[in-house]
């Protein structure tokens, strides 16, 4: 009998096929809508986190003052070499520190110029930012003690400057400085905030301070902290280190900042996922217009096929088989609607994720849902007009043109 | 069976229907109508009755009650012994998917959908097998003469066709009573007299018992016997000539 209710009802929507899609446009579109923003709130959350986690995971930034704003300017101290050297001594949660130095400035190789951030930093940079070789080799030894002119650039650098060219060995030369270059960093892509992680060039921090900044200043310290170890006890432990080293009185607040890459994350994380719940939320009200698109249809149907309705009553179908047939015809229109809407989303996600550069994340869950939420719409809004089909008198019923 | 062995079998059973002072009343008070007004009515199990009335005599309301579609506001109404007017609504669609067949003015066939389907209809609120649905469905459009029309439509079909799909609809499940509301009345002449010759003939050869309402007197000749109604009450119940 359902079997036969299903085919039936699948008949009636073949034999009403442009109305039967104009019907189920609005479930079409509200799954559509619903799967979409999901999973491109998937994606941008898997971006968010992926940038982050490319940054260096654990990763702990010290930096001079409070806040740093635009146009806020600190005049507590900054750091020097010797601040890593006893983070690195005394605090056993951390496995690479790495204290720099940056600014920007305009790199020049031949006749090409391009203005990039030239970072002074040792080889735990590398460590704590996650960053890999293309080509060549990180600093020496005697690179960093010696203080000699040679840098490793990234890979937007490396394009703006020597296009294709190897750059290995090449010169660049910065404010009066002609360096080497000695390694090439892979490619990372573009960062969280629309900044390009690749646009640096490293030198050896001693260098920058000797050649570039005139100075002994370290403006920011990374610290990796070790698997396993909790960042929260670590940000205390430095926390509680740097005052000491500063001077700083129980009474006084802090003039540096630990920031805690975690917290970022989950900040963003948590920011995205917000906007993609409420749009989500947007997308669920046009399933529910939908819904009544259906419901409207439905009551048409049966106003339509009246007489047909009063032919089944005669002949001895019972109410609630009326009931069902109108009932199996809207969950199967809304069904319809609903598996029209997922592949309708997915083409229309990996579009978009391609479009927006966002990763594309299947959610199996919510393609599930959105399935089931639109059977659910038929049987709502199906339920009223079935049961006045099935209310139907068949006298009246037959007796109508 | 022959139509005197019908007849005997009918003079030796309780009657297939039995009506008892029933009457059917629309509104109350000052607006009240009594389409039915004390009517008694007996049909016998193989007979072949025709109901004649002018319009408003209450013959269409008549027809629904006996066909279990409606229930008598007073009296009584037995169908096979059943007191129908005790029976809810499902209850008497069950009665008719069992024991009833409809025939009506408008065909009433559903467009759009093959003469076999329309036959096998009634079969599948019976939950016959696929199989049987089809053979049964088949075997009934053969029986009216539409062996090879299974596929077509309503739309398709002659007046004179389409009537015959919905008696092979009637029939198919072999009902106890077949019920017919102006069956010729949409067709010529020439088609109503087929109409008519199928009808004798299921009665006749099937031991169908048939109920039909009829305008014309030519086609109430084809019954054992005309009731006329009048003014919701039953006129007479003569022996009509012409076949009996």
């Amino acid at each position: 009998m359902l079997w036969n209710t299903l085919l039936l009802a699948l008949r009636e929507i073949r034999r009403n096929m442009l109305r039967s899609v104009l019907t189920i446009l609005g479930i079409v579109i509200g799954v559509a809508a619903v799967i979409v923003m999901v999973t491109l709130g998937d994606g941008a959350t898997r971006q968010v986190t992926q940038q982050i986690e490319s940054l260096g995971t654990n990763l702990l930034m010290i930096r001079v003052g409070q806040r740093m704003g635009p146009g806020q300017q600190s005049n507590a101290p900054s750091f020097g070499v010797d601040d890593a050297v006893a983070i690195r001594r005394d605090v056993s949660a951390a496995r690479a520190v790495a204290p720099s130095a940056s600014t920007s400035l305009t790199a020049i190789a031949g006749n090409r110029s391009w203005s990039t951030t030239v970072t002074g930093t040792d080889n735990a940079y590398f460590d704590v930012r996650n960053w890999e070789l293309e080509s060549g080799r990180f600093f020496s030894t005697g690179d960093l003690h010696g203080g000699r002119a040679v840098c490793v650039i990234g890979a937007t650098t490396r394009r703006e400057l020597f296009g294709a060219m190897d750059p290995i060995d090449q010169k660049i030369r910065l404010k009066s400085m002609a360096c080497q270059v000695v390694g090439l960093l892979r490619a990372k892509g573009q960062s969280t905030m629309g900044m390009d992680q690749d646009d640096l060039a490293l030198i050896p921090l001693r260098t920058f301070q000797r050649r570039i900044a005139g100075n002994q200043d370290v403006t920011l310290i990374q610290v990796s902290v070790r698997d396993g170890e909790s960042t929260e006890e670590a940000t205390k432990e430095l926390e509680r280190l740097m005052r000491e080293r500063r001077n700083i009185l129980p009474s006084e607040e802090d003039d540096f900042s630990v920031r805690d890459m975690k917290e970022i994350t989950n900040m963003l994380t948590g920011t995205t996922r917000v906007l993609t719940a409420l749009l989500t939320a947007v997308a669920a009200v046009s399933l529910l217009v939908g819904g009544i698109g259906i419901m409207n249809i439905m009551l048409v149907s049966v106003t339509e096929r009246t007489r047909e309705i009063g032919i089944r009553l005669a002949i001895g179908a019972l109410e609630r088989e009326v009931l069902l047939q109108f009932l199996v015809e809207a969950v199967v229109l809304s069904s319809l609607g609903g598996i029209l809407g997922i592949l309708l989303a997915l083409g229309a996600s990996v579009g978009l994720t391609r479009l927006l550069n966002v990763p594309f994340v299947f959610n199996g869950g919510i393609v599930l849902i959105a399935f089931f939420f639109s059977a659910a719409v038929g049987v709502i809004f199906g339920y009223f007009p079935a049961r006045r089909a099935a209310r139907l008198d068949p006298i009246e019923a037959l007796r109508r043109e | 069976m022959s139509a005197v062995e019908g007849a005997l079998t009918a003079v030796d059973t309780a009657p297939l229907i039995e009506l008892r002072q029933v009457s059917r009343i629309y509104g109350a008070g000052l607006t009240e109508v009594r389409a039915l007004d004390g009517v008694d009515l007996r049909i016998r199990e193989g007979e072949f009755v025709a109901v004649m009335g002018p319009s408003g005599s209450g013959k269409s309301t008549a027809m629904n009650i006996l066909g279990c579609l409606d229930t008598p506001t007073l009296g009584s109404y037995r169908f096979l012994g059943v007191a129908v007017e005790t029976l809810d609504r499902n209850q008497r669609a069950l009665l008719r998917r069992h024991y009833l067949g409809f025939v009506f003015q408008g065909f009433n066939l559903l467009n759009r959908t093959s003469a076999l389907e329309n036959v096998e209809l009634p079969l599948i609120y019976r939950r016959s097998p696929r199989a049987e649905r089809h053979a049964l469905a088949r075997e009934a459009l053969a029986m009216v003469g539409l062996a090879g029309w299974e596929h077509h439509t309503p739309g398709e079909l002659s007046g004179g066709q389409q009537q015959r799909v919905a008696i092979a609809r009637a029939l198919v499940t072999a009902p106890s009573l077949l019920l017919a509301d102006e069956p010729t009345g949409n067709l010529d002449t020439a088609r109503s007299h087929e109409i008519m010759d199928l009808l004798t003939g299921l009665n006749r050869e099937r031991g169908i018992t048939v109920l039909m309402v009829t305008h014309e007197a030519d086609m109430a000749a084809y019954a054992h016997r005309v009731i006329h109604f009048l003014d919701g009450r039953v006129a007479d119940a003569a022996p009509s000539g012409a076949s009996a």
